[in-house]
């Protein structure tokens, strides 16, 4: 994925290295003629879905309305950030993205790791996969259902936990009113959702192991647990922090269908359950403020893009085989 | 085989050993029924009766099994059946198409031979770094695309993504090697036709895991429908049944109590989140395994 330029310059002059780039195109064009036709769909389809709207960024700096489209609304400066940020909308939103998705990866990572562990080293193969099977199921399921999920748990007449709070002769409890409870909950959703997934990945590592290691620490006299201290977390710490690599760079992206479909538009959670693309959307669906929404899209993108470039950076610097680009 | 029956045998007899199976046998249990009970609510809600449902709340397994839920549902399916069909419809042809699309992009970023195979890869790859936002490309979509109440909205964007590309082309160099090309270039084969002959042929597991991994996407959707369809004739599975969960909670909160009948009720709610997971739920023991190998490669190699 090195981005790099190929040209290898002798020394020429800018002018003609740029001819020459140009030369190499037209050869390289007739040669693999085929290969550049083959490549039109995935361009096209990038083109459109991801490079063209980057153009209507200007929507954040504009009073939109439909009738002026993109150039013809009103250019207002910075005033949808200076809203968003007197209001201060945008800090709560960032610390809840990033909070939300710091407890996403420590829990998440942590549960994966422990399962993939324990999993590999079940003896009963039917155990095993039955179990994992098991586990890998919630991943199957739509967020919709997670949605039907959390209701049928936490409704106040008809959900579950209330159903045996009141057998129990206890009075019912009201989640959907009380918002201290939910950061954790999201949590366990999530971790509900995901585990399976990431088992996987951690499980594959795993039996990529040389059994030879385990054998020769078996007659050194190492137990399970020390096996797994010195042997298997050690070997799961590259993995590990290829998937942190991976999930920080998407610490400003939130798990939209989650929040969305298990909060939905009960305000009594914004403040502990609004993250930035939940924000986004309901200024879009709901309000229909383009350039306010696209503002908080903006600062979205480029405060996700600072933390990659910053991480990628300082991964180059010290260990250049881990770094993503 | 002996030797390692033995050893296995000697470990089991270790204390340390018989507590950390004590503590994996349990804590894997306990954690597989953490995540199948509240499919096995909903599925006991469907099977029963909605009176003793509102008065019981949910239960483990029904008080009392009727499948009056389900034929209630049934009386008037022709807003499931329309529902199933376009996802089904969308389902099959953004299958095909992203599959064809990616595998093909993937053979093409895998050739060595290919001067832009990095920089074609690398403007894939900056699509997950920065972007535009949610909203320009929405304006875009439908303003300038006109995709409101189009089928392709619903297709269209989730043919491709970066991950399953980079997935594409791991399995077509690892499965593919370079001098067979090669081989069929010497004899005179294009390029197209190397791909659709011999490169298609070989890569079956690969186009089976991303294969599903799209049909999932597509079968899961819900979001595109809230953005680009008013039209109930039109929506996906996922949405129509958000739709009537949200329809009939606003109710419930204004407090318009309708009759049994204007509302749908609690376990014909239930029997409908079956009816849309059943095709999952049915196809999951015979398509898991292809996600655990595609995972497991994206996972090493990505």
């Amino acid at each position: 994925m090195k981005g790099k330029s190929t040209s290898a310059d002798t020394g020429a002059g800018p002018q003609s290295r740029k001819k020459k780039e140009k030369g190499r195109f037209f050869k390289e064009l007739k040669t693999n003629r085929v290969l550049f036709l083959m490549l039109i769909p995935a361009v096209l389809y990038f083109f459109v879905n991801n490079y063209l709207p980057i153009v209507g960024i200007y929507f954040a700096f504009t009073k939109f309305n439909f009738s002026g489209g993109l150039f013809g609304s009103p250019f207002c400066g910075m005033e949808n950030f200076r809203f968003l940020w007197e209001s201060g909308k945008l800090a709560m939103l960032t610390v809840n993205t990033v909070c939300y998705n710091i407890a996403f990866i420590v829990c998440g990572n942590t549960l994966q790791i422990v399962c993939a562990i324990l999993l590999s080293r079940i003896g009963s193969k039917y155990f095993k996969k039955i179990t994992q099977s098991v586990m890998f199921l919630p991943y199957f399921v739509s967020y919709v259902i997670l949605n039907v999920i959390v209701y049928n748990l936490f409704n106040y007449d008809v959900g579950f936990i209330n159903g045996v709070i009141r057998s129990m002769g206890g009075a019912p409890f009201d989640a959907y009113n009380t918002p201290g409870i939910w950061p954790a909950l999201m949590v366990i959703f999530y971790l509900w959702k995901q585990v399976g997934y990431g088992t996987v990945i951690y499980l594959a590592t795993i039996t990529s192991i040389s059994p030879e290691l385990y054998e020769a620490a078996e007659i050194d006299g190492a137990n399970v647990f020390q096996q797994i201290r010195y042997i298997t977390v050690p070997l799961l710490v590259p993995t590990f922090i290829t998937l942190l690599l991976f999930s920080l760079g998407s610490i400003m992206k939130g798990q939209f269908d989650l929040f969305y479909q298990v909060v939905g538009n009960n305000g009594v959670l914004y403040n502990v359950t609004d993250i930035m693309d939940t924000f986004v959307y309901r200024s879009l669906k709901q309000d229909f403020d383009i350039g306010m929404s696209t503002a908080a899209g903006l600062y979205q993108s480029v405060f996700g893009f600072i933390v990659i470039m910053a991480t990628n950076t300082l991964i180059k610097r010290n260990h250049p085989d881990q770094a993503l680009f | 085989m002996v030797q390692t029956a033995s050893v296995q045998k000697k470990i089991r007899r270790t204390p340390s050993t018989i507590t950390f199976n004590i503590i994996a046998y349990t804590f894997v249990l306990l954690l597989s029924i953490v995540c199948v009970f509240p499919l096995v609510l909903i599925v006991s809600g469907s099977f029963t009766q909605n009176s003793i449902l509102v008065r019981e709340g949910y239960r483990l397994v029904p008080a009392a099994f009727s499948t009056d839920a389900y034929a209630e549902l049934f009386k008037y399916p022709e807003g499931i059946i329309r529902a199933y069909g376009s996802t089904i419809l969308c389902t099959i042809i953004g299958t095909a198409l992203g599959l064809f699309v990616m595998s093909m992009t993937g053979y093409v970023l895998q050739r060595k031979d290919f001067l832009y195979r990095n920089r074609v890869s690398f403007l894939i790859y900056f699509t997950t770094i920065f972007g535009g936002g949610m909203v320009p490309w929405y304006i875009l979509l439908s303003q300038y695309l006109h995709l409101n109440n189009s089928y392709v909205a619903r297709v269209f964007p989730l043919l491709m993504t970066p991950f399953l590309i980079i997935l594409m082309r791991t399995f077509i160099s690892s499965s593919c090697p370079a001098a067979v090309i090669e081989s069929a270039k010497i004899d005179g084969a294009g390029d197209f036709k190397i791909f659709i002959s011999i490169v298609l042929p070989i890569i079956g597991p690969g186009l089976a895991t991303v294969g599903l991994f799209l049909a999932l996407a597509y079968w899961n959707e819900w979001y595109l429908t809230s953005l680009f369809i008013t039209d109930r004739e039109m929506y996906s599975l996922q949405y129509y049944l958000y739709d009537m969960l949200n329809s009939s909670r606003f109710a419930q909160e204004m407090g318009m109590y309708l009759g049994d009948r204007e509302l749908p009720s609690e376990s014909i709610k239930m029997a409908m989140v079956v009816v849309v997971t059943g095709p999952i739920i049915f196809l999951y023991p015979f398509v898991q395994k292809y996600f655990v190998a595609g995972i497991a490669i994206g996972s090493v190699k990505g």
